[in-house]
C-alpha cells in the first residue's frame, strides 16, 4: 500500500474512532440516523472520496474508498453503509455515465455531502432478477413521467437524490431499462414503509413510491436502454465498498474478542478460534484490496469484486458469530458490540447482490473467459 | 435408527402442536417485539398439563421422560423460542429436586410445579463464575434449622418470575467445589430480589434476571442432598437438561426451515420459483440433512437420559453442541434464502436467527460441551 493510502487510512481512523465509534451503540439502540457522524464525514471530505477534484471531490481511487468504508465500519456499520451507498451506487453512476452538465450540476453537491445519494433498483418482485423490474418511465415532451414502487432502498427519506431505474420500453427485460437522476423533492415521490430490521438500525431502509413523478429528460443518465448497464457497473464497484464494510465489522469483532480473552485464563480452544478469525479477515482483506486495485488500474474487475464481496461478507458473518461465542452470554446483551456485529453483518450477505448472485457472477465470469 | 415414541408421547406432541399453532405462533412476533414475558402462554401451558411433563405421575405430573420433554420443547420452539423456555426451564429448575431430592422433598415441592401453579428456575451462574461454575461465591451459612443466603446470581432465566428457585451456594468456602450445596427456595418463605433484567439479542420475551440474596433464610429441610453435594447435583442436572437445549435449537431450526422452504417454492425470480435453482436446492438439502442429523442426536441423548445410560454425559453434550451449532447455521441460511425480506421484522426468520445464538451459549457454552466430550473420551 502506498504511503498516501496509509496516511489517508490513518486520518479516517482518527475521525472514525473519535467521532463515529462513541455514537455506535446509541445509533443502534435508538434506531436513529447518525447525523453527527455524517456531518463529520462530510466536513472531512469523505462524502466525495471518488469524485474528482474538478467536481469538488477528493479525487481518490477505489482502494482509498475501500479503506474509508473499512475504517468507518470498524466504528459503526450503520454509518459506513450510509456513506458507502452514497459514494458508490448513489454517486458513481453520475460520475461514470453522466454528461458534463449533469456532472457539474450534481457532483459538487454530492461531494460536499449537501445531497445524500441513493440507488433505487430493487422492487418487491425484482430482487436478484433486477432485469424484471416494472417501474415505468414514459416520455412526455421534455420530461419523463415515472411510476412504480422500489423496495429496500438504503438512505430512504434522507437522500437528496435517487438514481432510479425504470422501464422506457415494456417487456424487453434489461434492454428496456433506463436510469434517471430523481431529486427527492420531486412531486409525486414519497417514502413508503420504512422497515424495522435485524441490524444496521441507524441506516434507514424502505420503500420509495413514485406516482407520476415528472423528471426532465436532462436527468436521464446515458442513453435510453442503457440503464441496466449503468446499474451493473455501479454494483461492480459498490461491491468493493461492501467488502470494505465487511472487513471493518470483522476487524472490530476480532479486536474486541482479543480484548475479552485478555481478561481470562488462556485456553487453547480460544486461542485457535481467535487465530482462525484473524487469518480469515487477513485473507479477505487481500481479496478486497486486489479488487480495488484492479478497478483503479482500469482492469476488468467484475469477477474479483464479486469474489471479494462473497468472501468478505461470509467472513464477517462467521467472525461476528465466533466473536460473540467467545464473549459468551455477556456478549448477547443489548449495548454489547458483539451482538450488534452479528445483526449488522447479516445484511452484507444479502444486499448489493445476495451471495448467491455473487456466485452466479463469478461462475459466469470464469466460464466466459475460457 | 428410528425412535419409538409411545402412543402417549405422540398424543402429547400432537396436543402441543395444535396449541402452538393456535395460540403460540400468532403471539411470537409480538412477544419478541415487546420483550415481554408471555404470562398468557405460561397459563395456557399450565392449564393444558404441559408444565407437568417434567414430572412423573406420583409427583403430580404426566411424564417425567426426557424424550417427552424434548418433544414438547421442540414443538414449541418451532414457533417461539421464548415460549419453549417456559417448558425447558420448568424442567431445568425441577431436575435438581427430581435427581437429588428425598421422597419427602419431591412429594412436597413438585406438585405445585407440575400443576403450573409455580414456575421453577435454576441459579448457578454468577458474574465471576460462568464456565467456571465451581468458583461461585454465593454463601449459605447454617444457623440451627435454617441457612442464610447472601450473594448475587447472574443470567438466571425466569429468576424474576419463578416461585421455586434452586440455588447453588458455598456452605464451606475453604472446600472449593466440594463446599457447594444445593437449596430449594420457595418465594413465599424465602423471598429473593431480582433487581435487574437484561435486554438481549434474542429470546427477548424470556426474562433473564440478576438475582440478589440478602440474608435470605432457607429451611434446612430444603437442602438437596448432603452439604457439599451441590456441584455434583448441578452437573447431573445439566447432563439431563442439555438434550432439551438441543431440542430447542432443533425446533428453532425447523421453524425457520419450514418458512424458508415455503418461501423458496413461492418466490419467483427469472420467471421461476427460486427453489428451482440448484444453488437454493443445495442449501435446502444441506439444511434438511443437518436438521435430521440433529434430531437423531437429540432424541438419542434424551433416550439415554431416560435409560440412565452410563454415557449420557457425553451424548447429551454432543446433542447440545451439534444441534445448537446447526441451528445457528441453518437460521442464518434461512434468512439468506429470504434475501432482503429475511432481514426485516415483518418476517419471522430474523427473529429465529437471533434466538438461535443463545443455544450455543447457555447451559454450558459450546466450548464447555467440547471440554465435557473430550474429558469423557480421554478418561
Amino acid at each position: 500500500m502506498a504511503p498516501h493510502h496509509e496516511a489517508f487510512r490513518a486520518s479516517v481512523r482518527e475521525l472514525a474512532q473519535s467521532v463515529v465509534e462513541p455514537l455506535a451503540a446509541d445509533v443502534d439502540q435508538s434506531h436513529r440516523f447518525p447525523d453527527e457522524a455524517i456531518a463529520a464525514a462530510a466536513a472531512a471530505g469523505l462524502m466525495g472520496v471518488l469524485i474528482p477534484r474538478d467536481y469538488g471531490g477528493a479525487g481518490l481511487d477505489a482502494l482509498a474508498f475501500t479503506l474509508c468504508i473499512e475504517e468507518l465500519a470498524q466504528a459503526c456499520a450503520s454509518t459506513s453503509v450510509i456513506v458507502d451507498v452514497h459514494t458508490s451506487v448513489g454517486s458513481e453512476p453520475i460520475l461514470l455515465f453522466g454528461d458534463e452538465e449533469q456532472k457539474r450540476k450534481w457532483l459538487p453537491l454530492l461531494a460536499s455531502g449537501q445531497l445524500l445519494g441513493a440507488f433505487a433498483l430493487t422492487e418487491p418482485a425484482a430482487g436478484s432478477d433486477a432485469a424484471s423490474l416494472k417501474a415505468s418511465a414514459h416520455r412526455v415532451g421534455g420530461d419523463y413521467v415515472l411510476n412504480g414502487t422500489k423496495v429496500f432502498i438504503t438512505n430512504i427519506g434522507r437522500a437528496g437524490l435517487y438514481i432510479v431505474f425504470a422501464r422506457t420500453v415494456p417487456d424487453e427485460r434489461a434492454a428496456g431499462i433506463s436510469a434517471f437522476i430523481v431529486p427527492a423533492d420531486s412531486t409525486g415521490l414519497r417514502v413508503g414503509q420504512v422497515f424495522k430490521k435485524m441490524g444496521l438500525n441507524g441506516s434507514p431502509t424502505g420503500e420509495l413510491v413514485l406516482e407520476d413523478v415528472k423528471v426532465p429528460a436532462a436527468n436521464r443518465l446515458a442513453a435510453e436502454g442503457q440503464g441496466f448497464t449503468v446499474a451493473m457497473r455501479a454494483l461492480d464497484s459498490g461491491r468493493i465498498g461492501i467488502s470494505g464494510q465487511a472487513l471493518g465489522i470483522a476487524q472490530a469483532a476480532v479486536d474486541q474478542a482479543r480484548s475479552a480473552l485478555a481478561d481470562r485464563p488462556r485456553q487453547q480452544g480460544d486461542d485457535f478460534a481467535l487465530a482462525d478469525m484473524a487469518t480469515r479477515v487477513e485473507s479477505a482483506r487481500l481479496l478486497a484490496y486486489r479488487a480495488a486495485w484492479l478497478c483503479s488500474a482500469g482492469k476488468p474487475f467484475t469477477g474479483p469484486a464479486s469474489m471479494a464481496k462473497l468472501h468478505c461478507t461470509d467472513t464477517a458473518m462467521d467472525v461476528a458469530l465466533n466473536a460473540l461465542q467467545l464473549a459468551g452470554e455477556e456478549g448477547t446483551l443489548v449495548g454489547s458490540p458483539f451482538e450488534r456485529h452479528v445483526r449488522d453483518a447479516k445484511a452484507l450477505q444479502i444486499y448489493e447482490g445476495t451471495n448467491q448472485v455473487q456466485r452466479y457472477v463469478i461462475a459466469r465470469d470464469l466460464l466466459k473467459s475460457r | 435408527m428410528d425412535f419409538e415414541f409411545s402412543e402417549e408421547q405422540i398424543a402429547i406432541r400432537d396436543t402441543i402442536r395444535e396449541l402452538v399453532q393456535d395460540k403460540v405462533a400468532p403471539r411470537a412476533a409480538e412477544i419478541d417485539e415487546k420483550a415481554e414475558y408471555p404470562k398468557d402462554i405460561e397459563e395456557l401451558f399450565a392449564r393444558n398439563g404441559i408444565l407437568g411433563i417434567p414430572f412423573p405421575e406420583e409427583y403430580g405430573g404426566i411424564s417425567g421422560s426426557s424424550v417427552t420433554i424434548c418433544m414438547g420443547i421442540e414443538e414449541i420452539a418451532k414457533a417461539c423460542a421464548t415460549s419453549s423456555l417456559i417448558l425447558a426451564v420448568q424442567a431445568l429448575g425441577s431436575y435438581p429436586i427430581l435427581v437429588a431430592g428425598s421422597q419427602e422433598q419431591k412429594k412436597r415441592l413438585c406438585p405445585p410445579l407440575a400443576s403450573g401453579e409455580k414456575v421453577a428456575a435454576y441459579a448457578l451462574s454468577e458474574t465471576g463464575s460462568g464456565s467456571d461454575a465451581a468458583a461461585l461465591k454465593t454463601r449459605a451459612k447454617r444457623y440451627g434449622d435454617e441457612y442464610v443466603l447472601n450473594g448475587t446470581k447472574q443470567f438466571i432465566t425466569h429468576g424474576s418470575i419463578a416461585g421455586t428457585l434452586v440455588v447453588f451456594a458455598q456452605t464451606d468456602p475453604d472446600a472449593d467445589h466440594r463446599g457447594i450445596s444445593a437449596f430449594v427456595l420457595e418465594r413465599e418463605h424465602s423471598p429473593w430480589q431480582a433487581p435487574k433484567l437484561e435486554h438481549k439479542l434474542g429470546i427477548r420475551g424470556s426474562p433473564t434476571a440478576q438475582i440478589l440474596f440478602e440474608d435470605v433464610k432457607v429451611p434446612a429441610a430444603n437442602r438437596l442432598g448432603d452439604e457439599g453435594a451441590g456441584f455434583k447435583i448441578a452437573l447431573a442436572v445439566l447432563d439431563r437438561s442439555r438434550p432439551g437445549i438441543g431440542a430447542q435449537a432443533l425446533g428453532i431450526a425447523e421453524g425457520a426451515f419450514e418458512y424458508a422452504l415455503n418461501y423458496a417454492k413461492e418466490r419467483k425470480q427469472f420467471g421461476q420459483s427460486i427453489a428451482s435453482f440448484q444453488g437454493i436446492q443445495f442449501m435446502l438439502a444441506d439444511i434438511a440433512t443437518q436438521i435430521e442429523a440433529s434430531r437423531n442426536l437429540v432424541f438419542r441423548a434424551a433416550t439415554k437420559v431416560d435409560a440412565k445410560s452410563p454415557d449420557l454425559t457425553k451424548i447429551a453434550a454432543m446433542a447440545k453442541l451439534f444441534a445448537s451449532d446447526m441451528a445457528m447455521k441453518v437460521t442464518t441460511d434461512c434468512v439468506q434464502i429470504l434475501g432482503g425480506y429475511g432481514y426485516i421484522s415483518d418476517y419471522p426468520v430474523e427473529r429465529m436467527m437471533r434466538d438461535a445464538k443463545i443455544t450455543q451459549i447457555y447451559e454450558g457454552t459450546n466450548q464447555i460441551q467440547r471440554v465435557v466430550i473430550a474429558r469423557s473420551l480421554l478418561r
